[in-house]
């Protein structure tokens, strides 16, 4: 009986095998961190909010730690396959553990793991942090295939909807609070100022997504979602629903349009005239 | 071939065709039905991706309607995850290797074995039957989030296609269940003498841990798609809220809360992924012990961080649910065990390597798709960093970030560690060798397949790439990407023409394939000290009893380079005090 596996690897043949593993491995490690740092450099939207800058930033760290791991891993998987490749008549090193190494192993990577949760936390407490109570507000509203929005009048407050109430935005004029909201499939939104945005479904779930505020939230049907943050630059951003939502959910586009506070008022006097 | 050799064991009666290939009871016959059904229903998902990623690159040519790309993303997500990595490995392998890897004539409870599979296959009629009804089958993604999932009038997909995935699913839980019952007794009470659980091949315990997270978690998929079907046929209101209108219709549901259905799915979805990603660790660590002809790099620390994946496993679901609308306080709980549970992970990533370091390799196939594997672990895991630290994820979550992330970790992963079982068991299960050169083009097909499939998709969801759209002009923002899903196309189109090189070796390796001895690879697991097949019941004489751990190769002073643990105590260790 032979002492090793002959029959089906041949030692030439093993060694053709390994160095090309070998090398591809080195190949596609380096190809997929050029191609990392290209995506995030190139691709990913300039994030134009407060929270979604801080976000971008625990990203980007945590993206450089675990670049580095990858080659790391990827350059020493590279060696050990070539370098090791069996030859001929060596001897493999009979090395069932060594604890020093396995401790370090464990101990690196739980330390890392461990400060980045706490890093995330504090930045996750932040982002859900309650809006302070001068926030601008406006409530959007998903529904198969498309969104609308709503915002208080005068009196700051957005008044009662009821899905069954056959108006508008299925507002409830019953309730005093909602005669002087103001509909419109625009969603404005104002720069340079805590914004609450409050999200509600008409139907099954949604989720709003605006890439560039690297910011995200499901639409829950029953209940209201929030989300509060600061845009910090003015102008037309991409929205798009990011849970399935039905046959139409690829049309399910939209856009947030984030004025100044003049611009945002003098709208709103438009709106109020016209109704 | 071995067949005949079933002489001593109390069997004396003749078996027929259907007793013994169809309605058998012998666990390996079984595993092969499991694996060869998981094989074929592979394909099937594997063509629904085929054609989906054509639409994706090629949106003009409009070779799907929008309701059926996304049955097709539902059905090849529900495919593969249920019908090919869930029943290949806690299946096809856990059938085939357990008796064989500790010492048993057969499985605790053959009947229900067999009763197992056979409700397994039933579970997938249902499953094809939905291509075939009104509105096709489900729309909602293999997730099927109510309401979506919940009301007739939600989508297409969400009349009968969505109640006959329900059933199947249901009825594929009934068969996780009696096969992990299983797997569990056989591996505590029908170990052979010497065969103590820390012996045991880190395969076995990759199934044994599996095994307990699918008997505990299977069961509350169960409960949660029957809720659903009540809701959907009883007019129950577990997960639809009052006050819905679809479709210019008021849902006459009232008071019912989606998250729910989210929570238990999750429950049972996260560890789901080590379902079928902790049986592919053990069996990568089998393929490379050998092929390194050098003992697993701290086999108790494989042992121990398998364990804490199994139990932390429980305890992350929610990461799911960042953006979900659930109470932030559970966020900050989910991050923090999520992250942990990428300790064990790394510390087994370290271990493999360890394991390679100063070995003497020989690059079969099995190694070079076990090599594979470990590479795609890391390439996969590590992005799990981002996706599990809550705030990190708000921006990646529903995007080709994570679609990138789970078919790399746990998707295709697994695939390679499927694969390596399969050129490494095939000869004991056929007693015949897959041929090594095809074996090598479905090697390199697969590889540079699954590279160029799901890096990209890391790159275009950094971008904000989102998950599930059927044409993603109406995105501007997202045009400039379109090269992107071409290319990630024509990759995955080198994965699929690898699996059909795979299935022709399969093929013609039955017939002609060059014959295997019992220990082609020169192995020390008790699998290798039987006849290739082995006949039914195992051994034709007394069961072996084990003398020594799994791994024991290059030992210093031994006669050969490995000790089977079958063998008793050779002299020239003995004398050299080992």
């Amino acid at each position: 009986m032979e002492a090793t596996p002959q029959v089906p690897s041949p030692l030439e043949e093993t060694q053709r095998s390994g160095l090309s593993l070998g090398l591809a491995v080195w190949l596609f490690s380096l190809l997929g961190v050029a191609g990392a740092l290209y995506a995030r450099w190139v691709w990913t939207p300039q994030s134009v909010t407060r929270e979604g800058t801080s976000i971008q930033s625990l990203f980007d760290i945590i993206l450089g730690i675990i670049l580095v791991a990858f080659i790391v891993v990827h350059l020493l998987l590279g060696y050990f396959v070539i370098r090791y490749r069996a030859r001929g008549r060596e001897a493999a090193l009979y090395l069932p553990h060594h604890t020093a190494l396995e401790v370090t192993y464990t101990a690196v990577p739980a330390a890392v793991l461990v400060a980045l949760s706490v890093a995330g936390m504090v930045l996750w407490s932040r982002v859900h942090a309650p809006p302070p109570p001068d926030a601008f507000v406006v409530e959007v509203r998903g529904e198969q295939f498309g969104w609308s929005a709503r915002y208080p009048g005068p009196d700051g407050k957005l008044g009662r909807v009821d899905n069954r109430v056959p108006a508008p935005f299925n507002v409830d004029p019953r309730d005093p609070a909602s005669r002087d909201d103001v509909i419109s499939p625009q969603i404005y939104l104002v720069v340079n100022r805590p914004n609450r945005v409050l999200l509600r479904t008409r139907d099954v779930q949604h989720s709003f997504w605006v890439p560039a505020f690297r910011l995200k939230k499901d639409l829950l049907p029953g209940a209201t979602t929030e989300l509060v943050f600061t845009p910090t630059r003015t102008g037309e951003f991409d929205l798009a629903c990011a849970e399935l939502c039905g046959v139409g959910h690829y049309t399910m586009a939209g856009k947030v349009r984030v004025v100044t506070q003049e611009e945002f008022d003098r709208w709103m006097r438009q709106q109020a005239r016209r109704e | 071939m071995a067949a005949e050799a079933h002489v001593h064991v109390e069997h004396p009666q003749r078996e027929s065709f259907w007793t013994r290939y169809v309605f058998s009871q012998d666990h390996k016959v079984i595993g092969l039905q499991y694996l060869l059904t998981s094989l074929f229903m592979a394909l099937v998902g594997g063509a629904l991706a085929m054609v989906f990623r054509t639409q994706l690159a090629w949106p003009q040519s409009g070779i799907l309607q929008a309701d059926q790309y996304l049955a097709a993303i539902s059905m090849h997500g529900t495919i593969m995850v249920f019908f090919v990595l869930t029943p290949a490995l806690l299946g096809g392998f856990a059938n085939f290797l357990v008796p064989l890897k500790i010492g048993a004539r057969d499985m605790a409870f053959p009947f229900v074995n067999m009763l197992s599979y056979w409700v397994f296959a039933l579970s997938i009629v249902p499953l094809v039957a939905s291509f075939f009804v009104p509105g096709g089958p489900l729309n909602a993604g293999w997730t099927a989030y109510p309401p979506l999932s919940a009301l007739p009038q939600a989508a297409p997909g969400s009349g009968l296609g969505q109640t006959l995935w329900l059933v199947s699913i249901a009825i594929f839980c009934v068969s996780s269940l009696l096969g992990s019952l299983n797997y569990i007794t056989t591996i505590l009470v029908l170990r052979t003498r010497g065969m103590s659980l820390m012996r045991m091949p880190l395969t076995v315990w990759g199934i044994f841990v599996a095994a307990v997270l699918a008997l505990l978690t299977f069961p509350v998929l169960m409960a949660a798609g029957i809720l659903l079907l009540f809701d959907r046929l009883a007019g129950t209101s577990f997960f639809v809220p009052g006050g819905l209108v679809v479709g210019g219709q008021v849902i006459p549901h009232t008071g019912g809360n989606p998250l729910l259905w989210q929570h238990l799915f999750w429950f049972f979805g996260h560890p789901e992924v080590y379902i079928v990603i902790l049986p592919p660790m053990g069996i990568v660590s089998d393929v490379i012990a050998n092929f390194a002809r050098k003992p697993v790099f701290g086999y108790p620390a494989m042992v121990a961080s398998m364990l804490a994946i199994g139990i932390l496993s429980f305890l992350v679901w929610g990461h799911h649910m960042f953006v979900s609308g659930m109470h932030p306080l559970l966020g900050t709980g989910f991050a923090l065990t999520t992250l942990l549970i990428g300790v064990p992970s790394a510390v087994k990533t370290f271990n493999w390597l360890v394991t390679l370091w100063r070995g003497k390799l020989y690059f079969s196939t099995a190694m070079l798709f076990a090599v594979g594997f470990v590479s795609l672990f890391v390439a996969g895991g590590l992005t799990g960093i981002h996706l599990g630290n809550a705030p990190v994820d708000i921006p990646l979550h529903d995007t080709y970030y994570v679609v990138g992330h789970f078919h790399l970790v746990m998707g295709t992963a697994a695939v390679f560690g499927i694969f390596a079982g399969i050129y490494f068991w095939f000869p004991k299960m056929f007693g015949r060798l897959l041929d090594e050169r095809l074996g090598r083009i479905h090697f390199w097909l697969t590889l540079l397949g699954v590279y160029g499939t799901f890096f990209p998709m890391y790159y275009v969801g950094m971008a904000g790439m989102h998950r599930r759209i059927y044409d993603y002009r109406a995105f501007p923002y997202l045009a400039h990407l379109q090269p992107v899903q071409v290319f990630i196309t024509l990759s995955a189109f080198l994965i699929f023409a690898g699996g059909l090189v795979l299935a022709y070796n399969m093929l013609r390796s039955l017939t002609e394939g060059r014959p295997a001895d019992r220990n082609p690879w020169r192995g020390t697991t008790l699998e290798w000290s039987t006849e290739s097949p082995p006949p039914h019941h195992n051994w034709p004489g007394e069961i072996p009893q084990v003398y020594r751990g799994p791994y024991e190769y290059s030992v210093p002073g031994a006669p050969q380079d490995y000790l089977p643990q079958w063998e008793p105590e050779p002299a020239a260790v003995r004398a050299g005090g080992h």
